[in-house]
């Protein structure tokens, strides 16, 4: 009897759960196994054609999952030591510090799209501020957005800068709220600066760490505004990310099917590489 | 009695010289926007949309981004708005979300939007879903102007889709003040030992881009370059290359494709022609500007209509915005066909057939359509005649920015340019350069197949790949065509071939 009610006090977040997580999760499974194209519109049944051409005949997804790794990691490493830097900074008392907390939440305020817009002018290889800079103090334009190599680090450069507020918010909302206790301690024992962060803070901090680097990691594993605005994915398809790739095969191509195919095969992708890396970081820093 | 008879005579020939004027003083008093010549007679005028009646219905239109095709479509559809009484919703786009934006909801089978503003080769996906213009519009006055270049790019197998509100085509744009000095004609020949002329060849553009690159060849202070061009991927950078590739590809002598072969089917963008289009292409990143690569069509326009560059090719865009008042190289710049090349490839015979060649390539424009699924077809094309009509045309195309080019026999006379102000020298180039295309038998028309989207996205991003030095051309082009393959199985061959023959059919003149 009390079984069946628990069932009915359920029902509405499951067809909540169902109509906002599952649905779309099983609509896309659905439509990456048709060929809803521009010229046969429809949810027609092709079996697993799209999964066979992704694994063996388009390595521009792959090239564009490699290089999102590589970007995603770099971006997310950076941020997490300049915004625990940052954090650590305003943690103790200083000067206006409430001043400086404010200034450095500025960029994550900031509308994405609009301000990579003006990272692309301050870029701009021939009429930006940046070479203009640089040729005053003589040295050659840096080609900041066509060459293949630097075009990645400019990425790097412009997600660093509207992300690292994030890892600065929550790691400095971790550092408030650790125990006293620990580093009164460490006080009492004559610990140095360095060893209090090596061997207080740093570990008391792991699990505030783990838990801001991976909600970083997925979302700078979902990075396609920045490229798109600043780079467009070249020059060629330097910078091309797999978010941006798959936008590219649905909304520009128009090929639905095949980009739930990528879209599918990404998200089984990121969670198990994501469960990987959560694991790892807590071995790795999180002493039992 | 004489006295009178003549003081009449003069009086109705007075009335009869100065009523049009009169006439159209009173539109565009009220619409300063047709001040210079007024409201023009015809279906569509002024006149005749200030007796239609639409109060109470409401027209919704999907455009491009202002300034280009945006700013012209909101302009014309507050006109309309005030001399109808309809009311006019213009939903803005960035441009590659136009075909997105209007595909999704035909295919869910609505119609969100009565007006859908995309690029003329959209046509063989939407056309289903656009109801064709109707024959009362098709034989008015203002559509009888129409080249049949334009007649044959808004239609489909006979059958007008799109309603014509511009031509595009791609042509070459110089500094006129110096390819046309004496000084640096000398210069050049001391230099190179060859004269400096309007280029006739890609191989002589290059090496002229190549000498101006990267010094002050205009006295301003600041360095300029050979060449703008839209490289960036993702950004129309397709038809740069078929611009480039045209001279070098489309062989008079070998009817039946320019893209494939029509009766096989096979890819041809991986032939030497194409190889050597390419070749010249990754050469021209060393005399663009600095982060010219990443130059989408904005940038070019930018960069050639700001001074900085002795050529660019693309668009009428960048040469209208040069020819602007307002503009650094007002009445310095020149307009030529595209250049050629010294041997083109004959798939035939399997080599180079030597001998000047030269194609013009009749780019994909602007373009627009009314659903199928609208309520409001009627007031729909009759914003679309309202907008193409002679007064609103005659405006539209002297400003660069609008994105409004010639498309009309009437266009090429060169008082309509002179009286915006350019100097006849250089409207006389314009007008004989874009006649001399229509004139052309060796033309080159855009892809218009089911998959468009597909094969220019797999060719750009090869050529993309090429120009960052990522792969070879030939590598590159061996990649895109392998990729043209696999599309033309997924669509099917027959489809493909179907729909290309229509194409075919206006480059091999039988159409």
């Amino acid at each position: 009897m009390n079984f069946k009610h628990k069932f009915v006090f359920l029902f509405p977040g499951l067809f909540v759960l169902i109509g906002i997580l599952i649905f779309p999760i099983i609509f896309t499974i659905r439509l990456s196994l048709s060929g809803w194209n521009s010229y046969t519109p429809e949810m027609n049944f092709i079996g697993i054609t799209n999964y066979i051409r992704l694994f063996t005949d388009d390595p521009r997804f792959w090239e564009s999952f490699f290089r999102l790794s590589f970007l995603s990691v770099t971006t997310v490493i950076l941020q997490y030591v300049i915004g625990f830097a940052l954090a650590m900074m305003v943690w103790r008392e200083i000067k206006f510090k409430r001043f400086f907390r404010v200034i450095f939440l500025v960029p994550m305020m900031t509308t994405p799209v609009i301000m990579t817009v003006i990272w692309r002018t301050f870029f701009h290889e021939s009429l930006g501020p940046v070479n203009d800079l640089l040729g005053g103090l003589g040295v050659k334009p840096i080609l900041w957005l066509s060459d293949p190599v630097i075009a990645k680090f400019t990425v790097i450069i412009v997600e660093v800068w509207q992300w690292t507020p994030f890892m600065f918010l929550l790691l400095l909302a971790g550092l408030l709220s650790l125990p006293k206790e620990p580093f009164l301690a460490a006080a009492i024992d004559g610990a140095s600066p360095f060893r209090k962060f090596v061997y207080v803070t740093f570990p008391l901090m792991a699990p505030i760490s783990i838990g801001a680097i991976i909600i970083r990691l997925i979302e700078a594993s979902k990075i396609m505004d920045t490229v798109f605005v600043l780079t467009s994915g070249g020059p060629g398809t330097a910078t091309e990310t797999s978010s941006f790739y798959i936008y590219i095969k649905g909304l520009r191509e128009f090929q639905m099917g095949y980009a739930a195919t990528l879209s599918f095969t990404y998200l089984v992708i990121m969670i198990i590489s994501l469960t990987i890396i959560a694991k790892v970081l807590t071995k790795l820093m999180i002493k039992e | 009695m004489k006295t009178i008879k003549t003081c009449v005579t003069a009086l109705i020939s007075a009335l009869l010289v100065f009523s049009p004027v009169a006439y159209a003083d009173k539109w565009s008093d009220q619409f300063p926007h047709i001040k210079a010549t007024g409201d023009i007679p015809g279906d569509c005028s002024y006149e005749s949309m200030s007796k239609k009646n639409y109060k109470g219905k409401t027209l919704k239109i999907n455009t491009h981004a202002v300034p280009v095709m945006g700013e012209p479509t909101a302009l014309h559809a507050e006109q309309f708005a005030k001399l109808t009484g309809a009311k006019v919703d213009v939903t803005h786009t960035p441009a590659g979300d136009l075909y997105a934006k209007a595909m999704v909801p035909f295919q869910a089978g609505q119609a969100p939007y009565d007006i859908v503003f995309g690029f003329s080769n959209f046509i063989n996906d939407w056309r289903r879903y656009l109801e064709p213009v109707p024959k009362k519009y098709v034989e008015m006055k203002q559509m009888k102007d129409v080249t049949p270049s334009h007649i044959g790019v808004a239609s489909w197998d006979g059958v007008m889709y799109q309603f014509p509100v511009d031509g595009d085509r791609h042509y070459l744009k110089y500094r006129k003040d110096v390819i046309d000095n004496p000084e640096y004609q000398k210069q050049y020949k001391e230099a190179t030992g060859k004269e400096l002329k309007v280029p006739t060849t890609w191989k002589e553009y290059g090496e002229m881009a190549a000498y101006f690159n990267g010094w002050d060849w205009d006295g301003d202070g600041e360095k300029e370059y050979g060449s703008a061009e839209v490289m960036k991927k993702d950004d129309l950078m397709y038809a740069a290359f078929y611009s480039r590739s045209a001279a070098y590809s489309k062989n008079p002598k070998t009817p039946g494709g320019f893209f494939f072969d029509l009766e096989t089917m096979e890819p041809l963008i991986n032939n030497p022609g194409f190889v050597e289009a390419l070749t010249d292409w990754v050469a021209a990143t060393k005399y663009v500007p600095p982060g010219g690569i990443n130059f989408g069509l904005g940038d070019e326009i930018g960069s050639f209509g700001g001074g900085q560059t002795l050529f660019s090719f693309s668009w009428d865009d960048a040469f209208v915005a040069a020819m602007q008042p307002d503009s650094p190289i007002n009445n310095k710049v020149g307009a030529a066909q595209l250049p050629g090349a010294t041997k083109v490839w004959n798939r035939k015979t399997n080599s180079w057939d030597e001998g000047f060649n030269q194609a013009p390539f009749f780019v994909w424009g602007w373009a627009v359509g009314v659903a199928k699924k609208s309520k409001e077809k009627e007031m729909a094309f009759d914003y679309l005649c309202f907008f193409a009509n002679e007064a609103n045309h005659q405006a539209d195309i002297g400003i660069g920015r609008f994105g409004v080019n010639p498309f009309r026999n009437d266009d090429f006379k060169v008082d309509v340019w002179t009286q915006i102000g350019w100097d006849k020298d250089i409207a006389q180039s314009y007008v004989d350069t874009l006649a001399q295309m229509e004139q052309s038998k060796n033309r080159v028309f855009p892809l218009r197949v089911p998959g468009t989207f597909e094969f220019n996205a797999a060719l750009a991003t090869a050529a993309a790949k090429a120009l960052a030095g990522q792969l070879s051309p030939q590598a590159a082009l061996d990649e895109a065509a392998k990729q043209w393959e696999d599309i033309l199985n997924r669509v099917g061959k027959d489809n493909v071939r179907k729909a290309y023959a229509v194409g075919v059919a206006m480059e091999d003149n039988k159409q």
